[in-house]
C-alpha cells in the first residue's frame, strides 16, 4: 500500500507530510532546526545511540510497558479490548519516551538546557525528571490558568529542579505556552535544546517526536501477536491532542489491516472541526475564525487543549488511512469512571477521550461485536483526581 | 471605495533612490487597529518623516514578538481589527510612500496567497514581510506576490549562514530586513557586535538595500545602525508610546528626533 509507505516514511528534507508540516519559523531559527535536523538523523541511525536509548527506556522509565486485556470491560462490551499501558510508564505517561531521546540527543550536541513547553504539565514533569537524571538545567513555559489548574504538576517540577515560567499573554494556556517557548529558544539556540513535547512544531520535531514514541506502536505489536488469534486487533485507537502517542502507536500498526482511530477532544478538535492553516512552525489542521486567527481549545483534559494537531496526523486524515472522531466531556468523564471500576485503572483524562470511543462504538459497525481493540492508555489519572472530584460533586 | 494607489512609488526603487542621495532610511511599524485613530497615526509618522511605513496586521499568536507588540496586537484583536478591515483603511490613505505590510503566514495561508496578494495590491501596499515565512517556505508566496507588483521582504539573522543570505538577497526584493539580535522584536539601549556584523556582511551580499530592524530604541541606536546599513525600521519603540497613551503628535515626536539623527549621518555614497 502505498499510502502506508509514504506514511511511515522519512519526511525528507523539506519535513512534508503530504500537504502538511514543513518549518514555518523565524528566520534566526532555521539553523538551529537544521542543525537538529542533521544531529537526529546521525544519531537515530547511530547503533550506540539507539542502544541507549532503549537500555535507558528499559532500566529507568520501565519499558517495554504491558498490554493489559480488560476482561471485565471486555466481558460487559462483547468486544475484546486490550489496554496497551504508558500510565505504567515512569513519569506516569508516555511522554517520558519522547523526552528521553530528546535529552539523550541534546546531550549529544552539547546543549546544556532543555527548554519545554507543558498543557496539563505531564510533558513538562517528564522533561523536569530526564533533566535531573542527565544534570541538565529545565526552564518549563507553562500558561498561568494551567498553573492554577496543575498546581501539584507545578510543584513536582520544582522538586525536580526546573523553573516553572508562568505565561500570562492570550489565552494562558497551552498554545500561549508554546508561542513563548519559541521566543526564549530564539534567544538561546546555541545553549538550549527545545524539547517540543508532541508531534508537532517545524520539521524534524513532528518526525522526530514520532520516532521516539514508535517504541509505543511496536511493541504494541509484538505484545498483541501473543495476546490476539489474528495476532493484530481489528481497531487500534488512541487520544489525540498534538497527537504524539497516537503517532507512536498507529506506526506500529500502519503497515497492518487494523483500523486506525484517533480521538480528539470535542472542544478542541482540529482535524474534526478545523481548517488548513499554519501554527508555530507547521502546516496542518487548526481551529481558526474566519480572519485566519487561532481559536482558542476547550477540554476538560489540559494535555488536549491545543488548537493544532501534528502534521502527520492532518495526512492521516486526508489519505483515509486513519478516521479521526471526537469525545465529549460528559462522555469522558463517564469512560473515566467505568474504566476505574471494571479494571480497577484510573486513566488520564486524555487517554479516557480513547476509551469513551470504545464505550461508544462497541457493538456498532465501528466496533461490531466478537472484535478486538487496542487501545493505548497514555497516561495515568492521579494527576485529575481533584478536578474529577469536583466535576462529580 | 476609491482605491487610492497612485503616488505610492515601488519599495524598492523608492529606498535605492534615498540611498543614492545619501540618506537613510527611516521605517516606523504600527500595528494595524492598535488604536480607533491608527491611520491617523500613520499619517501622522509619514509627514514626521518616515520613508516608507511598517503596518502589521495582527494575529493571535505573533511568535516572533516581545511583550510591547504582542500586546499591540491583541489589544488590536479585541477591539475587533482584521485583515480585510485593516487593508480597507490602508486603501483609504493618502500618501506619498511605500506601505509595507507584516504578518504571520496563517493570515496568509488562511485566504491562499495569491488572493492575499491581490488584496494587498488593491489595497495599495507594495511590500510584504512574511516574519515567519523563511527562504525555503517562502518560494510560492514570493511567485504571488510578484505577479500583483508586491515585493516580498524576507529577514536575515545573525545566525544566518553566508549561502543562505546570498539566497534570501535573490528571491527577496524591496530591501534585505536583518535583524540587529538573536531574539524577539523589542527595544534595547545598545546594539552589539552582531548586528553591525550582520549588516556588513548582508551589504556585501547583495546591493539591494539593508535595513536593521529589531531593537532600535530611539535616535541613538537608530544611528548606531544606520552606520551599518541602509537604514532602520523602528517598532516597538512606536508601539510602546502608543500604548502608553500618547497621541499621534506625541509619537510622531519620536519619529522626528530619530530622522533628525539619521540625517546627521555623513557617509560617503554607497558602494
Amino acid at each position: 500500500m502505498t499510502q502506508t509507505a509514504s506514511v511511515l516514511a522519512d519526511p525528507g528534507a523539506d519535513g512534508r507530510f503530504g500537504a502538511f508540516g514543513g518549518r514555518y519559523v523565524p528566520e534566526a531559527l532555521i539553523p538551529a532546526c537544521r542543525t537538529l535536523e542533521r544531529e537526529f538523523r546521525s544519531a537515530w541511525s547511530d547503533s550506540a545511540f539507539r542502544e541507549h536509548l532503549t537500555r535507558t527506556l528499559a532500566v529507568y522509565a520501565g519499558r517495554p510497558t504491558p498490554v493489559t486485556p480488560a476482561a471485565r470491560l471486555s466481558a460487559e462490551l462483547g468486544v475484546t479490548v486490550l489496554l496497551k499501558r504508558e500510565d505504567l510508564a515512569h513519569t506516569g505517561s508516555h511522554k517520558i519516551n519522547n523526552v528521553l531521546g530528546q535529552a539523550l540527543l541534546a546531550q549529544r550536541m552539547g546543549r546544556t538546557t532543555l527548554l519545554a513547553e507543558t498543557g496539563a504539565g505531564q510533558h513538562g514533569v517528564a522533561t523536569a525528571t530526564v533533566g535531573a537524571l542527565l544534570g541538565l538545567d529545565v526552564t518549563v513555559f507553562m500558561g498561568a490558568k494551567d498553573v492554577e489548574r496543575q498546581a501539584l504538576n507545578v510543584f513536582r517540577m520544582e522538586l525536580l529542579g526546573a523553573k516553572v515560567v508562568p505565561v500570562t499573554a492570550g489565552s494562558q494556556t497551552l498554545a500561549d505556552a508554546t508561542s513563548e517557548a519559541f521566543r526564549h529558544w530564539v534567544g538561546q539556540s546555541d545553549t538550549a535544546h527545545y524539547c517540543i513535547g508532541s508531534v508537532m512544531g517545524p520539521h524534524p520535531y513532528p518526525w522526530m517526536v514520532r520516532e521516539f514514541q514508535r517504541v509505543i506502536g511496536e511493541e504494541a505489536r509484538g505484545q498483541c501477536a501473543q495476546l490476539l488469534p489474528a495476532g493484530i486487533p481489528d481497531v487500534v485507537v488512541a487520544c489525540v491532542g498534538g497527537g504524539s502517542n497516537a503517532a507512536g502507536t498507529f506506526a506500529g500498526f500502519v503497515g497492518t489491516s487494523a483500523r486506525l482511530v484517533g480521538v480528539e477532544a470535542a472542544g478542541g478538535a482540529a482535524i474534526g472541526n478545523g481548517s488548513p492553516g499554519i501554527l508555530h512552525g507547521f502546516e496542518s489542521y487548526l481551529l481558526q475564525d474566519d480572519d485566519g486567527q487561532v481559536l482558542e481549545a476547550h477540554s476538560l483534559s489540559a494535555g488536549l487543549d491545543y488548537p493544532g494537531v501534528g502534521p502527520e496526523h492532518a495526512h492521516l486524515a486526508d489519505s483515509g488511512r486513519a478516521t479521526y472522531v471526537s469525545a465529549d466531556d460528559d462522555e469522558v468523564l463517564a469512560a473515566m469512571v467505568k474504566l476505574a471500576r471494571t479494571e480497577g485503572i484510573l486513566g488520564a483524562l486524555e487517554s479516557c477521550h480513547a476509551v469513551a470511543w470504545v464505550l461508544r462504538a462497541a457493538g456498532t459497525d465501528e466496533l461490531p461485536t466478537g472484535s478486538t481493540v487496542l487501545v493505548t492508555l497514555s497516561g495515568r489519572g492521579d494527576k485529575d483526581a481533584a478536578q474529577v472530584r469536583e466535576l462529580l460533586a | 471605495m476609491t482605491t487610492v494607489t497612485v503616488g505610492r512609488p515601488p519599495l524598492e526603487r523608492h529606498l535605492r533612490d534615498h540611498r543614492d542621495q545619501g540618506r537613510k532610511a527611516l521605517v516606523p511599524y504600527v500595528t494595524a487597529g492598535v488604536v480607533p485613530g491608527w491611520t491617523g497615526l500613520v499619517e501622522a509618522l509619514a509627514a514626521a518623516g518616515a520613508d516608507a511605513i511598517e503596518i502589521g496586521l495582527p494575529f493571535s499568536d505573533p511568535m516572533l514578538e516581545g511583550t510591547t507588540i504582542q500586546e499591540a496586537s491583541q489589544r488590536a484583536l479585541e477591539q475587533g481589527m482584521t485583515t480585510e478591515r485593516a487593508l480597507a483603511a490602508v486603501a483609504e490613505l493618502d500618501l506619498d510612500i511605500p506601505l509595507v505590510v507584516m504578518t504571520y503566514s496563517n493570515l496568509i495561508r488562511h485566504r491562499g496567497a495569491g488572493v492575499f496578494c491581490e488584496r494587498l495590491a488593491g489595497a495599495g501596499v507594495s511590500g510584504l514581510i512574511p516574519v515567519d515565512t523563511p527562504l525555503d517556505e517562502a518560494s510560492p508566496l514570493v511567485a504571488a506576490a510578484r505577479s500583483q507588483g508586491i515585493e516580498t521582504v524576507l529577514i536575515v539573522a545573525p545566525s544566518t549562514p553566508p549561502d543562505r543570505i546570498d539566497a534570501i538577497a535573490r528571491l527577496g526584493s524591496g530591501f534585505v530586513y536583518a535583524s540587529t539580535v538573536m531574539g524577539t522584536t523589542g527595544e534595547r539601549i545598545v546594539l552589539g557586535d552582531q548586528a553591525a556584523d550582520l549588516a556588513t556582511r548582508v551589504r556585501a551580499a547583495t546591493d539591494r538595500p539593508v535595513l536593521m530592524g529589531f531593537g532600535i530604541s530611539g535616535p541613538e541606536t537608530a544611528a548606531q545602525a544606520a552606520r551599518h546599513a541602509d537604514g532602520v525600521i523602528m517598532g516597538a519603540a512606536v508601539m510602546r508610546r502608543v500604548l502608553a497613551g500618547e497621541n499621534a503628535d506625541e509619537v510622531a515626536g519620536l519619529v522626528r528626533e530619530v530622522r533628525t539623527a539619521l540625517d546627521a549621518i555623513v557617509e560617503p555614497h554607497w558602494p
